[in-house]
């Protein structure tokens, strides 16, 4: 049986860097795909990854242990990438050869197609930065990562409540900005 | 019959209700709220139209080889990236040097504390004071990196005016550096070290720069991850500097 995150880190809090490494491998996947999401940027996610780990690092000592390492993680994880967003313009999310859009497989690039993945991809990440630290935050971890309420305020520092909130507010601004290319789309 | 409210729709959609038969049972019945919820459902089909890059089995691996050199040993961990200890700064001498650092700021930055002479006694102020400029000293950096580094020009680009910035903000990081490096602070230490270089190189290089000039040193703040690292310690010291004074 594979030894808990909190064993583990009980090891990476007395300077056990191959603990420590356990933790990396284990979380690195999960922490990157919401640090793309947070980010919209593949290069910035893979930033953000490192970056989380290396404060965890140095903060391991401040982790409560009493509450899930993965949790306190992807706060770190949300705050480093908020961090990185602020005061910088918006990176391509990605190139028109790695279009995740144009990649689906549903037939050739039309120029149609191309101009309307385009457009839908600048669209989602306007409606997304348009979104508060906080809305954004509780959106992603709601909407892609399936947190509960209760996980959501715990990585956002707040209250269920304030949470179901942030994501009430973050789906309003979505569906607003989105409806008409939704509508289009059908 | 009463509607359903958009935030009534967001549980439902998540399955947040404690029961989800009544909200579809009306919407069985009602056709706005129908229509209200097929808009949430096609904007957050929208959303999540867009893929997520999957990160093969080995990126785990891939992550502690490019971080594994640079972990500080657990015992090394310093103000700079984590909470801070007031009496590090007081320690092995260096609140001297802080308190230096912090007369010469509050003269520059705070003319008002001048006839505060007492300022200087008061080590708690000092590290404050010290706390604020560095923050302010870090972002004053990263506006210069950030604008070199978003700069286009079809033909050759000025950056004489970046460059005057920038000699005066590599004075400023001596100072800072040599402060933590007294301190025993390497990480915040080696953050201000690769800064300092950065802008020597700036400051340092042809008043005009050709694109491909531009392009390299664009390509080279990104490869050195630089700008992200003085945001990350940017961040962790306004984290530190409490109330404003």
């Amino acid at each position: 049986m594979e030894p808990t995150d909190l064993a583990i880190v009980a090891r990476a809090r007395l300077g056990d860097a191959d603990a420590f490494r356990a933790l990396v491998e284990r979380h690195s996947r999960p922490l990157f795909r919401l640090a793309f999401r947070m980010t919209g940027n593949q290069q910035d996610a893979e930033d953000v990854v490192q970056e989380s780990f290396l404060r965890a690092w140095r903060q391991l000592g401040r982790f409560d242990e009493r509450a899930s390492f993965g949790t306190w993680l992807y706060r770190i994880a949300t705050n480093c990438s908020l961090d990185l967003m602020r005061g910088r313009k918006r990176r391509p999310a990605v190139s028109d050869e790695e279009d995740p859009v144009l990649a689906l497989p549903s037939g050739d690039p039309t120029p149609e197609r191309v101009a309307m993945s385009g457009q839908v991809r600048e669209r989602v990440a306007e409606a997304m930065d348009e979104l508060s630290d906080s809305e954004r935050t509780a959106f992603v971890l709601r909407h892609f990562e399936g947190m509960g309420m209760e996980d959501v305020g715990r990585v956002l520092g707040c209250q269920p409540g304030a949470a179901k909130h942030s994501v009430f507010r973050a789906v309003r601004k979505l569906r607003r900005a989105l409806e008409p290319l939704a509508s289009g789309a059908r | 019959m009463n509607h359903l409210s958009e935030e009534q729709l967001i549980l439902h959609y998540y399955g947040e209700e404690d029961d989800a038969l009544p909200a579809e049972r009306h919407l069985d019945e009602c056709e706005a709220c129908r229509a209200l919820y097929g808009s949430l459902q096609r904007a957050l089909n929208v959303v999540d139209s867009l893929p997520v890059p999957e990160p093969g089995a080995e990126y785990g691996e891939q992550v502690w080889k490019r971080i594994e050199h640079r972990l500080p040993a657990r015992r090394d961990v310093r103000w700079g990236w984590a909470l801070p200890a007031p009496w590090r700064w007081a320690a092995a001498g260096a609140a001297f040097a802080a308190l230096l650092v912090a007369a010469f700021l509050a003269g520059r930055f705070y003319p008002h504390a001048r006839q505060s002479v007492q300022l200087a006694a008061d080590t708690q102020a000092g590290e404050r004071i010290l706390l604020v400029a560095v923050g302010d000293y870090l972002e004053r950096s990263q506006m210069v990196l950030i604008e070199l580094a978003n700069a286009r020009s079809p033909g050759s680009l000025d950056i004489s005016s970046e460059q005057e910035r920038t000699v005066d903000l590599i004075s400023e990081n001596r100072l800072y550096r040599q402060t933590a490096a007294h301190t025993g602070d390497a990480a915040v230490a080696g953050v201000l070290d690769e800064l300092e270089r950065v802008l020597l190189d700036i400051a340092h290089a042809p008043s005009r720069l050709s694109p491909a000039e531009l392009e390299k040193l664009r390509q080279r703040l990104e490869a050195e991850g630089i700008l992200f690292k003085i945001r990350v310690l940017g961040s962790n010291v306004r984290h530190q500097e409490g109330p404003t004074l």
